[in-house]
């Protein structure tokens, strides 16, 4: 079983100390592999600037790095930071790994002329194209993000071997939201784009559990034809992407992912004030309900980090912290790791109507339970 | 060699060897009461006195060697309208069960000689086709266990339900929404439908029966079972009372029954479940209803309209047919716009390589409110014998190219398909009908299984009974003859649909827990089936397992 841990804090901090905690909660994984996710970075060796895009993947031989850089270079991408990790490739158990790229590029200046929403569709084709290519050439390219603020780490192996290999403990790079997960997709055969937490669009979530309802809902993903609706090496990705759906297609607010994922039963809709809508978003969204025992956590663009449970509970997580910093994993013991300065009776696990919801200036978290309204145009 | 001549063989001589059911009697344990004669329902056996010889040794040359013995017994008829349809009657009434048909399995002769008069075999029941039919053979193989945990089917919550209606895609359903404008009308129903048998077909107390029990279970159990009219209206009472809500109204080419619906729609009290436009069926496609004079009664002449006793054949297609664009288009709006677009109406048709077609033109109708494909292993209570066998199209891989038709376009969950044909015709209703659902039915219709489950029908794959078309239903049934349909105890079949939906239910349960399923009705949960048959599941594009 995946386990998951997330922390977001005012103060940067490295990845390496998620490692710990995902070290703390070791008795429960089988320590396949590590996927990261990093937002709101800092790198020692260069004064980064929030608005250019993050690409990271990986590059698996010489050649692919080449290719890589002329695809940028040609689309007119200006290579602004290559980040050089201290990496010790012997560590790692795979060994076709030529280079971790994490790459700050400025955007080509003819891009000025588009609107916000045009670049990000933009920077996804950009990502999707390059992901495209590494298929088409044998798989020597992987591309995990490419996205302003974000970097993306996976890698088979012992979590912390691995953050050991790519030499994670140096402090090189921080972020104030760090989300780990510790498996590889063992279920179905090693595939690095199983692997989580998964990322669209600024959107970025992990899942530990297993949803049922993978397939009805990947074929309606997919039906949206929407471009970057693809990939699903793993039955997880589909919340990231039912995320992005709902926040950022149907432009609701972030509260609604609960109510599609999860939706009430019709006899509590018919006692909810805004059970009317809720039932009509119910049946609209119908294929996108999962099911099976799922916690998802996940982070926003603006730095808000939300946590919910599947509509049975099966899957607990706690949160717990201190205004500034709070972190979220799947055992206590993780959050233990994390943060063990605080006061633990204030700790929540969050039941299954529950979104908590870590707004951007981490003061304290808010606690939505599905049976209150949330904010909805007049009309609604 | 006795001479040719002296034994009665014409072209259509039969012997009982030459019938598909065979009365085997036991002159010892017969007591001679009538009872068997009394209820066959063709009149196939008749007490009769028949002399056999009793040879005897004797040794004194005065006396005859032979004696004859006259006794009462029971003597098989051969010819077709008096032929035993092995309904097995006689062996319920029977004190000393001395009596009861037996199945021929050699092929039987009598087929080639029921065309007496030129006319075709007609008849009721089912597509005679015995044994496991592909439903039977899809297992759910893909179990959850470690990877997560299953769930209780005894403890844990489900969501069981289904709904019927055109769904908005969320986009357009928030947009409307929030401008105030028309979003279709959808109802959440358990996926188990009791399809369409009509008022005419079934006799009033079956009728009656099955509503008591729908009540029954949305009202008491919460189960909310909806059941479809069929052909040829509903009872006044039933128009103008709160039972309406559990009704799926059915209009089909012959329009029967609708003057009296469209006059109690003042009345009603609440709107019926939908409207089922009824295009074909899979027991006979192509064909249009039936119901033979034997079953017009008063009642039922009163309810549709029509002078008692004569056939009433309903057209193949509906007389407002040019193309299927306006056809679709004028029915479905014009009985939206009759109860102002709060029901659902949605067509049915029998399963065809055309289904199709059909479903792309209601993609685009906007009032469409779903789709019922009925496949070819569908009953009827009246068809010709060569439409019921050789006609239509299995319901699996016609519902299974529609929904991955839906799904290419992205409208899976905007028209729901529901299937029918064959669900449960070996006793396997469940098991039918999460196939078909996981296949990417939103839901099944059901009708010989609940006249089999709820009523004791008598019908099998191998012809047996089957005279559902000239109104001697032995059980009562589907006869509208007072004296049959008595029989039948309306209190009981209720009894017997409840028992029926809440066995269904923990049976679905049973399914869904093991998947690890539980929030929602695994439309299209392909994952989860396969079959031993590489055929079969590369052309459903499920699992081969072996």
């Amino acid at each position: 079983m995946c386990r998951l841990a997330l922390k977001t804090a005012n103060n940067p901090f490295s990845p390496y100390e998620i490692l710990r905690a995902m070290e703390a909660m070791q008795e429960g994984y089988d320590g396949s592999g590590l996927g990261l996710l990093l937002r709101g970075v800092e790198f020692t060796d260069f004064n980064y600037e929030a608005t250019h895009p993050i690409l990271s993947g990986i590059a698996h031989t010489r050649d692919a790095m080449k290719r890589l850089n002329k695809f940028m270079e040609a689309r007119g991408f200006v290579l602004k930071y290559d980040h050089e990790f201290d990496a010790d490739f012997s560590k790692i158990e795979a060994r076709d790994r030529f280079k971790y790229f994490v790459q700050v590029y400025k955007l080509p200046d003819s891009w000025a002329v588009h609107s916000e929403e045009e670049i990000e569709d933009k920077l996804t084709a950009t990502r999707l194209a390059i992901r495209r290519d590494g298929e088409e050439h044998g798989g020597d390219l992987t591309v995990f993000s490419f996205w302003p603020d974000v970097i993306m780490i996976k890698e088979v192996g012992w979590p912390l071997k691995v953050g050991n290999a790519l030499g994670l403990d140096s402090g090189r790079i921080k972020s104030r939201i760090c989300m780990a997960q510790g498996r590889q997709n063992t279920n179905y055969g090693i595939n690095l784009y199983a692997c989580h937490p998964f990322f669209i669009q600024g959107i970025g979530t992990m899942t530990n559990g297993e949803n049922t309802a993978f397939v009805p809902i990947r074929d309606w993903l997919t039906g949206r034809h929407y471009p970057a609706y693809m990939g699903y090496q793993s039955d997880s990705e589909v919340f990231t992407h039912i995320l992005h759906y709902v926040t950022r297609q149907l432009k609701l607010p972030l509260e609604a992912y609960k109510h599609v994922i999860t939706p009430l039963k019709t006899e509590e809709l018919q006692n909810h004030p805004q059970g009317d809508f809720l039932l009509g978003l119910r049946n609209a969204c119908r294929r996108l309900i999962i099911d099976g025992p799922n916690c998802v956590m996940g982070s926003l663009p603006d730095e808000t980090c939300i946590l919910v449970m599947d509509a049975k509970k099966l899957r607990p997580a706690t949160i717990g912290g201190k205004p500034g910093e709070w972190a979220m994993a799947s055992e206590m013991c993780g959050v233990d790791a994390m943060i063990p300065d605080r006061d633990r009776s204030l700790d929540f696990q969050p039941m299954r109507e529950h979104t908590v919801v870590v707004p951007p200036e981490r003061q304290e978290f808010k606690i939505w339970s599905q049976f209150d309204p949330f904010p909805l145009p007049q009309a609604a | 060699m006795v001479s040719i001549r002296s034994i009665p063989s014409t072209p259509g001589s039969l012997s009982i060897k030459d019938m598909p059911w065979i009365v085997e009697h036991n002159e010892s344990r017969c007591m001679l009461c009538g009872r068997c004669t009394a209820v066959c329902p063709t009149g196939a056996i008749k007490l009769q006195y028949m002399r056999k010889r009793m040879p005897k040794m004797v040794l004194n040359a005065s006396e005859r060697s032979n004696t004859f013995k006259i006794f009462v017994g029971i003597r098989q008829k051969t010819d077709v309208d008096h032929r035993c349809i092995g309904c097995g009657m006689c062996a319920y009434v029977c004190p000393n069960q001395a009596i009861g048909p037996v199945f021929n399995p050699i092929i039987d002769r009598l087929r080639y000689q029921s065309t007496k008069g030129g006319n075709a075999v007609k008849r009721g029941g089912r597509r005679n086709v015995p044994g496991p039919n592909l439903l039977d053979r899809i297992l759910f193989d893909r179990i959850s266990m470690l990877t997560d945990p299953a769930l209780d089917a005894g403890r844990h919550e489900f969501e069981l339900n289904t709904l019927l209606g055109r769904v908005l895609p969320p986009d357009e359903y928030i947009k409307r929404k929030l401008s105030g404008e028309w979003i279709p009308p959808v109802r959440e129903i358990f996926p188990f439908v009791i399809g369409s048998m009509s008022f005419g077909a079934l006799s009033p107390n079956m009728w009656l029966g099955l509503l008591q029990g729908v009540a029954y279970c949305n009202e008491v159990l919460g189960i909310p079972v909806v059941m479809a009219s069929g052909e040829g209206g509903c009872p006044p009472w039933i128009l103008k009372s709160k039972f309406l809500k559990y009704i799926i109204l059915q209009i089909a080419s012959g329009y029967f029954g609708w003057d009296e619906i469209i006059r109690a729609i003042p009345d009603m009290k609440c709107d019926p479940a939908a409207i089922e436009i009824k295009y074909g069926q899979g027991a006979k496609p192509g064909d249009g209803g039936l119901l033979m004079w034997f079953k017009v009664s008063e009642l039922i002449a009163r309810l549709r309209g029509v002078p008692e006793g004569v056939d009433l054949p309903s057209p193949p297609v509906h007389h407002t047919l040019y193309s299927i664009e306006e056809s679709i288009m004028k029915m479905i709006q014009s009985l939206s716009m009759a109860w102002d677009f709060r029901v659902p109406v949605y067509p049915k048709i029998s399963g065809s390589t055309s289904a199709k077609a059909v479903l792309n033109n209601i993609v685009r109708n906007p009032y469409a409110a779903g789709l019922l494909i009925d496949g070819v292993d569908g009953g009827t209570g009246a068809a010709y014998n060569v439409s019921m066998d050789a006609m239509g199209h299995p319901i699996a891989s016609n519902l299974r190219e529609c929904y991955l038709d839906l799904c290419a376009q992205g409208k899976q969950n905007e028209i729901p398909i529901f299937a029918a044909g064959g669900v449960g015709k070996n006793g396997n209703v469940t098991q039918n009908g999460m196939a078909l659902i996981m296949l990417g039915a939103s839901g099944v219709h059901l009708g010989k299984y609940i006249m089999q489950a709820a009523a004791g029908c008598l019908g099998d794959e191998n012809n047996r009974c089957n005279v559902c078309n000239i109104g001697i239903c032995p059980k009562g049934i589907t006869s509208q003859n007072p004296k049959l349909y008595r029989r039948l105890d309306p209190d009981k079949v209720a009894e017997r649909v409840v028992d029926t939906f809440k066995a269904i239910k923990t049976e679905m349960k049973k399914i869904m827990a093991p998947l690890g399923r539980s929030q929602s009705l695994p439309i299209g949960m392909s994952d989860a089936i396969g079959i031993e048959d590489k055929d079969v599941a590369d052309r459903l594009q499920i699992k081969y397992i072996c």
